[in-house]
């Protein structure tokens, strides 16, 4: 192991847990200090150039960053990142007149987009700034794909939605609403200099066991949603089975409970720890009443005289093989009586409307043949993100696949190989103001995670529309700020200035650092370290040779605390508090 | 000074001791001294020794005079019990204190102006008296807490800050202490502490007066070019005379190969210290030799370092004086304050 290079954005980049595990690579930091401070619109700003919808993924993300959390590694839980960003676009003013608008002269280059969900939204957010013509065409009579038909409202008002997908659509993009693509032949005739489609992952997977087609109270989940949503359904029967245990799943089961259904089950094949849906849905859904059912696999519908009257499931047992494989055996059968099933069990592509012979191909699974990078179809020209890509994904992954995309499409309509991509750069400046003090607050505060307030249960089931979630006050939110470490702050090191005294060792509240003769195997210097660096998952800095001794300061960045002690107890400011930004590549924005 | 106290997080993957507590249960308050002191380094080491020997804190007490060594009884075992005297007076408190409780490990910690210049008689009869101590003297050849005048310990030649030459004549510990008949004579660097803490966990396990001079440079008056005591210049002019090793009661000892070289004295609680001399003429039980090997260090420009003199036979203050073996402050009221009668038959003997 040589010494470490930090002038590479990446190496720093991976300090910041929560914008390294975030697909769009969220500045969360930094978003969340401004929430301290009260600049919410400072704050939602920032955290728009990357994630471009806020107050939608403030309360449906799926929340890469939190498990990736540094806190979470010290303290119980990690900081309720996901939730913060909501305060922040809950309590903006209006921003409208600094969102990014669309140059009065256009650079005469024609998009279409297939689709208004958040990958396309996201593509024309981009390309709109650049002076694009953006054309976007949707089935529907409303932006937002899923985000709007099926994730219920009582997890995300209409209002947020309009108010973000405006912020795009309101730059100047030309919508086709009620105009469903059926032909790419005939959308590729109409001479467009690029295509992007972002048309998600519609169709929701069948299970054909016996009984199946025998009654008519057996839904799809996201067809049902999207049914609630334009109230075409307004009310389930008594008894309500779901099967499936991902995030639809716990959408349909907590609709159902508001649409008259007096029992609810959720039915999973696995125990609990290989449930698809995010803890905290699975703890709504439970706080509301419904029953969540491990090991039960479905095995047929038992229908009488055209009525739904139960399902039978084989109640299954699981062992593991030496190899991790679970193996499953049958216990018994039972049957459970209800009168309506919901299918939430996975959601494929269709792409009825791709004509096999424009030049892009498919793959044996009839998935278009896409390029993990520059998301190019096997046509040079048409794109594919979102859950239209690679099958489904969550929403800021779709955000990233529509950022990515956008860079591509503008390097294909500017002539440039889409395969050279704008590279990351970062800023790198001292977070020290004076003599210990620094420009964000280093004091580790002990306060537990925030509890988020919920509507009360009867309240919530009044309405579809109720919101469950009723955020952060300030207060919350201005201490939930405070339990973020900080890793963006840099313990930056300048081996020349070290004199080798030891106080940054000996003040290190959590063993990070250590003096040590170099070795070049960076897993036997893992074993000679001040504390056990265990966690393989993070980096060890290791400096250049120190002038007294050539010995190297090595650093376990998996624990460190940013708390700036060793900055302080530095008497030569060898270690200093350093904050990183990283300046992300959009499309027409490059750092070199 | 730092702008925040430490935080109560540590490292979920840190060792716990015999007693169940990690390095951090011996820490004590945040340093108010300057960044880059020694003296913390030091503080450090005795934290990891205190830690590996799983010394219980309330069974010890801190003790310190005036200075910024003195101090740094505040930055350590903050659950311990602790004396801070008048400057120069740490010995003779310690003295009363052991007498009275001789079952406690003192820590005394002071600095070259509280020993070598106002307190050096007591450090003197201290080390006459053998009192059962360690005895951590943090050596940084200036008066740093008055802005860096020469002091006791500095050597003739070095330079001031400033750039003017000490002429005076420097005392130093080592050969003090060696000279008025010290059971335990070691000299350390702060900056050095896969050597100094053996010799610290030694210090403590020895009975009788355990003496450590340690080179813990002043970063603010005593680091530049010219210093003879700088991070700089302990790295270039050390000499390790032994390299010692503390093997405590219960761990299995194992010898290194070249065993033949190694000297291994047993301490009084059963506990070995190993020593290797660097050179092959040097005994570390031979106290003559080990005058004569520091002198020689000392004209050649060299700092002696390692543990130089040990001598397990001394006897402490307690076996010189014939106390009862119950420590003073345990004894029954009735058995230590056997009353007017019991005084009278004593004064009648000196009639």
């Amino acid at each position: 192991m040589g010494s470490t290079d930090v002038s590479d954005p990446r190496y720093y980049h991976k300090v910041v847990d929560c914008q390294w595990a975030c697909p769009a690579h969220t500045n969360v930091p930094q978003y969340l200090r401004l929430i301290g401070q009260g600049r919410y619109d400072e704050s939602y700003l920032l955290n728009r150039q990357s994630n471009v919808f806020p107050g939608i993924l403030g309360r449906t993300c799926d929340r890469p960053c939190e498990p990736a959390c540094r806190r979470g590694r010290v303290d119980e839980k990690p900081v309720a990142i996901c939730r913060l960003k909501r305060v922040a676009a809950d309590l903006r003013g209006d921003i409208t007149d600094r969102l990014p608008k669309a140059p009065a002269q256009k650079n005469g280059k024609r998009v279409a987009l297939i689709g208004a969900g958040p990958s396309s939204l996201t593509v024309a957010n981009d390309l709109l700034p650049l002076g694009y013509d953006v054309t976007i065409y949707e089935k529907h009579t409303q932006p937002g794909g899923l985000m709007r038909f099926n994730i219920p409202s009582f997890r995300l008002p209409a209002q947020v939605l309009d108010d973000e997908c405006g912020y795009i659509i309101d730059q100047g993009a030309t919508m086709k609403y009620g105009t469903p693509v059926e032909s790419m032949k005939g959308l590729l005739a109409e001479g467009y200099d690029a295509v992007y489609v972002g048309s998600g992952a519609p169709q929701g997977k069948e299970l054909d066991i016996p009984g199946r087609w025998d009654a008519k109270t057996i839904h799809i989940g996201i067809d049902w949603l999207a049914n609630v949503h334009f109230e075409h359904i307004e009310k389930i029967e008594p008894r309500v089975l779901i099967i499936g245990v991902g995030n639809t799943a716990m959408d349909c089961c907590r609709t159902s409970m508001r649409m008259g259904a007096t029992s609810v089950k959720v039915f999973a094949r696995r125990g609990r720890k290989h449930f698809k849906a995010s803890p905290w849905e699975l703890t709504d859904a439970e706080e509301e009443g419904v029953e969540i059912m491990e090991n039960h696999a479905p095995k047929r519908f038992i229908v009488e005289n055209g009525t739904l009257t139960g399902m039978e499931f084989e109640r299954l047992s699981w062992t593991e093989d030496e190899k991790g494989r679970q193996k499953s055996t049958v216990v018994d059968t039972v049957v459970i009586p209800c009168d309506a099933v919901i299918l939430a069990i996975g959601q494929d592509n269709a792409f009825p409307w791709i004509e096999r012979d424009t030049g892009i191909e498919f793959n044996e699974w009839e998935m278009p043949t896409v390029d993990k990078v520059t998301h190019q179809s096997t046509r040079a020209g048409v794109f594919f993100g979102g859950d239209a890509a690679w099958g489904p994904q969550n929403i800021i992954w779709a955000v990233e696949h529509g950022h990515q995309a956008a860079i591509s499409m503008h390097l294909h309509c500017s002539g440039q190989d889409v395969t050279l991509r704008p590279a990351a750069g970062m800023n790198l400046v001292s977070a020290k103001l004076g003599l210990g003090s620094w420009n964000y607050a280093n004091d580790y505060n002990p306060s537990p995670r925030a509890h988020m307030q919920h509507e009360e249960l009867v309240k919530r089931f009044s309405a579809v529309s109720v919101e469950v979630e009723l955020g952060f006050t300030p207060e919350q939110a201005a201490r939930e700020v405070q339990r973020c470490l900080n890793c963006d702050v840099q313990t930056h090191f300048t081996d020349s200035l070290c004199i080798e005294c030891d106080a940054c060792i000996d003040v290190c509240p959590t063993s990070c650092l250590t003096m040590t003769v170099a070795d070049d195997d960076v897993a036997v210097l893992r074993t000679h370290l001040s504390a056990p660096a265990e966690n393989l998952d993070q980096a060890i800095y290791m400096s250049g040779p120190l002038m007294q001794t050539r010995r190297v300061m090595v650093k376990d960045e998996d624990v460190c605390l940013h708390c700036g002690l060793c900055a302080e107890r530095c008497p030569t400011a060898a270690w200093d508090m350093r904050q990183f930004d990283l300046l992300q590549p959009y499309a027409g924005v490059e750092h070199r | 000074m730092t702008s925040i106290t430490k935080p109560p997080v540590r490292h979920p993957g840190l060792p716990r001791n015999a007693l169940g507590l990690t390095k951090r249960d011996y820490e004590g308050a945040m340093s108010t001294l300057c960044a880059g002191c020694g003296h913390d380094s030091v503080t450090a080491a005795l934290i990891q020794s205190f830690w590996e020997l799983d010394l219980p804190p309330d069974r010890a007490a801190k003790m310190s005079g005036i200075g910024c060594s003195s101090k740094t009884t505040a930055y350590f075992m903050k659950e311990s019990h602790g004396f801070n005297s008048v400057h120069g007076r740490m010995p003779s408190v310690t003295s009363g204190a052991n007498a009275a409780n001789r079952d406690l490990t003192y820590i005394g910690i002071s600095g070259d102006g509280d020993s070598l210049s106002i307190g050096l008689g007591q450090l003197c009869h201290a080390i006459r008296r053998n009192v059962n101590m360690l005895y951590m003297l943090e050596n940084n050849g200036v008066y740093g807490l008055t802005k860096g005048q020469f002091s006791a310990s500095a050597d003739i030649g070095s330079m001031s800050k400033k750039g003017e030459a000490n002429e005076q004549a420097p005392i130093d510990p080592v050969l003090l202490a060696l000279t008025l008949g010290a059971s335990f004579v070691a000299r350390s660097f702060s900056g050095d502490k896969t050597q100094l803490v053996p010799i610290i966990k030694a210090g403590l396990s020895h009975r009788g007066f355990a003496l450590i001079d340690v080179i813990s440079p002043c970063v603010s008056f005593n680091d530049h070019d010219g210093s003879t005591k700088s991070y700089a210049y302990m790295r270039e002019h050390e000499m390790e005379a032994v390299d010692a090793d503390f093997v405590p009661l219960r761990r299995e000892i194992i010898l290194p190969e070249d065993h033949a070289a190694v000297t291994v004295v047993q301490l009084h609680d059963g506990s070995t210290v190993r020593l290797r001399s660097t050179s092959p003429d040097y005994n570390p039980t031979d106290r003559e030799k080990a005058y004569k090997h520091v002198r020689s260090c000392q004209k050649r420009g060299e700092v002696a370092t390692g543990l130089l003199f040990i001598d397990e036979a001394g006897r402490d203050l307690h076996d010189m004086n014939r106390t009862v073996k119950t420590p003073l402050a345990e004894l029954p009221f009735e058995t230590l304050c056997p009353g007017k009668g019991a005084m009278d038959a004593l004064m009648e003997r000196y009639r």
